[in-house]
């Protein structure tokens, strides 16, 4: 077991890297229509994964909404097999049966991609109640956005997890945006963290711009859990640079709002101060970059040769096992 | 007559419901300042104002019942749906307050409701996103279910449904938003029963019944068919519940040969009923068994080759007319 301290923050920059270049590819052969159905871009959100990656364990839980890419690759999914997914091809991490939307990697403990808000809440309390169960010190982390709060399955799941003490991290990625509508339109309350104390759930506040500020806290929040299994919620604040998907103009915002995050860059602040301490240099820095993009062209290329899945697997997944009704 | 998109035609029905009746107001998440997320709510908030025009959390559950509640003291919601797969969250109170009302309150509360929005598979959303619901609802005694495929039905049937006075369900379809149609000008107060199904074109070898999607499926079907020298008769229910009997019977008895296109799967999809009250009442009238058309029986695939192969299709259409047609 690694503590959070010896999780390599270069490495750490360098997935934030690959993120951020994936997505830019899959944007670009999105508008090259080469990918079909909705295309939610995590961009600028990126320190907010991988701050909860670098606190926990490869084997904890992780389960998150639609916006999902970053999640597998956080993970460890192949860039080849999160592009080929959306892509539609057998090679991805879906076999192409998910899309953008539904990715899934049961070996990296990454369990989907989930595209009805809110929907995916209480699997996480499901998940967790597993673990629980099987007595293990595992934990899991559910994100979701502002606009998942206001969902029934949202409350049930807090309530839950908070009735037979579950171990689950509760974690909202507040962009302060569900498609066009801003937190203070959604909800009744001024700051979303509040809406754990309802449950008797202990809330926690991270900066989603800063790498080190979202690990820390979620260390210490998976440290307590490990120990005495309980539920936290964590809302981190963040912000997506892109539109909603990639039909979304995002006119509902101002540029200078914008402007204000993109200053406030996380992985340009990662990547100063690993500099500053020394432990970066331009060129590793460069030569970082520059592998993240070869590895994303590379994804391209890998999707574009796989193969379609076949049309005589139509009815395989529909029931385990292949059984049919 | 004039020709507008079916997107315009329902925002023409919105607004000129809101308008007459001071009792109507449009809710649903991104109905007001977005203007909606398929843009048909555009404009009806500058018009009428944010007590009437309401944007939501994403509360599907919530902010249904919130509607069925208003209904029973007098109001008449229009409840939009950002599609009929995150209905599913609202299922509750769709089938179980909405329509069960008038019932268990043994005749006091009717509920003046509807619910709309875009039905049925677009292009690549993948298993959550694809839900035809309408063979779903179909289920519940107390909703109406209407499916137009054409500007003019939209607009005619979205009207209709504001005015009756039960839950009715208006299945629009994301595909068809940007299609184009004539439909009566503004000054016309255009109303479209429902449960009176529309030939869309007339043939005389087999009738294809359709609605919603399938309709321009079939028509595109007819078309082709026409080259091999197959007449088809084209028939839009435009209503799922209450249906069209009588329209149905006239056209098989007419040509004795059926192909039921639809566009939900076919496990008690709606083609079984159609084909069980065909050959109910007119069993002798056949001269082939009926066809169906609908989607595979699996949970939708995002690749596009595998969606394909599980959606209905003219060509599907065609391949079950030869069938029925012995041809
Ligand atoms: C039940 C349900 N209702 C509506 C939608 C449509 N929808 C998809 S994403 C979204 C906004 C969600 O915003 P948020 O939870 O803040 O996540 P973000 O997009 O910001 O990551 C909406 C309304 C949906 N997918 N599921
Ligand atoms: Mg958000």
């Amino acid at each position: 077991m690694s503590s959070p301290e010896q999780r390599d923050e270069v490495e750490m920059l360098s997935l934030m890297l690959l993120i951020r270049r994936f997505e830019e590819r899959a944007s670009q052969q999105y508008q090259a229509q080469k990918i079909g159905g909705f295309c939610h871009l995590y961009i600028g959100q990126e320190a907010v994964v991988i701050g909860a990656i670098a606190a926990t364990r490869p084997d904890d839980y992780l389960i998150t909404a639609y916006r999902d890419h970053a999640h597998a690759l956080a993970r460890g999914t192949s860039a080849d097999a999160c592009m080929a997914e959306l892509y539609g091809k057998v090679t991805g991490c879906s076999r192409g049966l998910g899309g953008s939307m539904h990715y899934f990697d049961k070996a990296n403990h990454m369990y989907g991609g989930h595209a009805i808000v809110g929907a995916h809440v209480p699997l996480a309390a499901g998940m967790a109640f597993a673990a629980k169960y099987r007595g293990e010190d595992r934990v899991t982390l559910c994100f979701f956005g502002d606009g998942a709060i206001n969902q029934g399955s949202f409350h049930e799941a807090l309530n839950l997890a908070g009735l037979y003490k579950l171990p689950v991290i509760f974690i909202c990625e507040n962009n302060l945006f569900a498609m066009g509508t801003s937190v203070e339109r959604s909800t009744s309350l001024k700051q979303i963290v509040d809406r754990a104390e309802g449950y008797d759930i202990a809330g926690y506040v991270a900066d989603g711009m800063n790498f080190r500020d979202v690990r820390d806290k979620l260390a210490e929040v998976v440290d307590g859990i490990r120990k005495d299994p309980h539920p936290a919620f964590v809302e981190i604040r963040t912000y997506r640079y892109r539109g909603h998907s990639m039909s979304d103009p995002a006119s509902y915002r101002t540029k200078d709002q914008l402007e204000k995050f993109r200053m406030d860059d996380p992985i340009t602040r990662l990547r100063a101060q690993l500099t500053r301490e020394g432990k970066l240099t331009n060129e590793q820095f460069d030569a970082m970059d520059k592998g993240a993009k070869d590895t994303a062209l590379a994804s391209v290329k890998f999707a574009e040769q796989s193969e379609e899945p076949p049309l005589e697997d139509l009815y395989k997944y529909t029931y385990a096992n292949g059984e049919s009704t | 007559m004039r020709e507008i998109t079916y997107r315009q035609a329902l925002n023409e029905a919105l607004a000129e419901e809101l308008e007459r009746d001071q009792n109507v107001f449009l809710m649903g998440e991104e109905v007001a300042q977005y203007n909606g997320a398929y843009k048909v709510s555009q404009g009806l908030l500058d018009r009428f104002g944010s007590m009437r025009i309401i944007d939501t959390p994403i509360s599907e559950n919530g902010f249904a019942g919130m509607g069925v509640g208003a209904a029973m003291v007098g109001l008449r919601p229009i409840i939009e749906f950002m599609t009929f797969s995150f209905s599913l969250v609202a299922f509750d109170q769709v089938v179980n307050n909405a329509p069960n009302m008038l019932t268990m309150s043994g005749g006091q509360f009717n509920i003046p409701i509807t619910f709309r929005g875009p039905n049925g598979p677009a292009h690549q959303l993948g298993a959550t996103h694809s839900h035809a619901t309408e063979c779903l609802y179909a289920n519940f005694p107390g909703l109406k279910i209407c499916t137009p495929a054409t500007p003019r039905d939209a607009k005619g049937l979205l009207k209709t449904a504001i005015r009756d006075n039960n839950p009715v369900l208006v299945l629009e379809s994301e595909l068809l938003y940007s299609s184009k149609g004539m439909v009566e000008p503004l000054e016309h107060d255009l109303l479209i029963p429902l449960g009176q199904a529309e030939l869309k074109r007339e043939g005389s070898d087999v009738t294809i019944i359709c609605y919603a999607q399938t309709v321009p499926l079939a028509l595109a079907a007819a078309e082709t068919l026409e080259g091999e020298e197959i007449s088809a008769e084209v028939l839009d229910l435009r209503s799922i519940k209450p249906l069209d009997l009588q329209a149905i019977l006239a056209s098989v008895s007419k040509t004795h040969r059926v192909v039921v296109a639809e566009q939900d799967r076919p496990y008690c999809g709606i083609g079984a009923e159609i084909c069980f009250r065909i050959q109910k009442e007119i069993f002798d009238e056949l001269d082939a068994p009926i066809a169906r058309v609908s989607q595979e029986d699996v949970p939708m695939p995002y690749n596009e080759r595998l969606e394909q192969a599980v959606l209905p299709s003219a060509e599907k259409i065609i391949a079950a007319v030869k069938k029925v047609c012995y041809a």
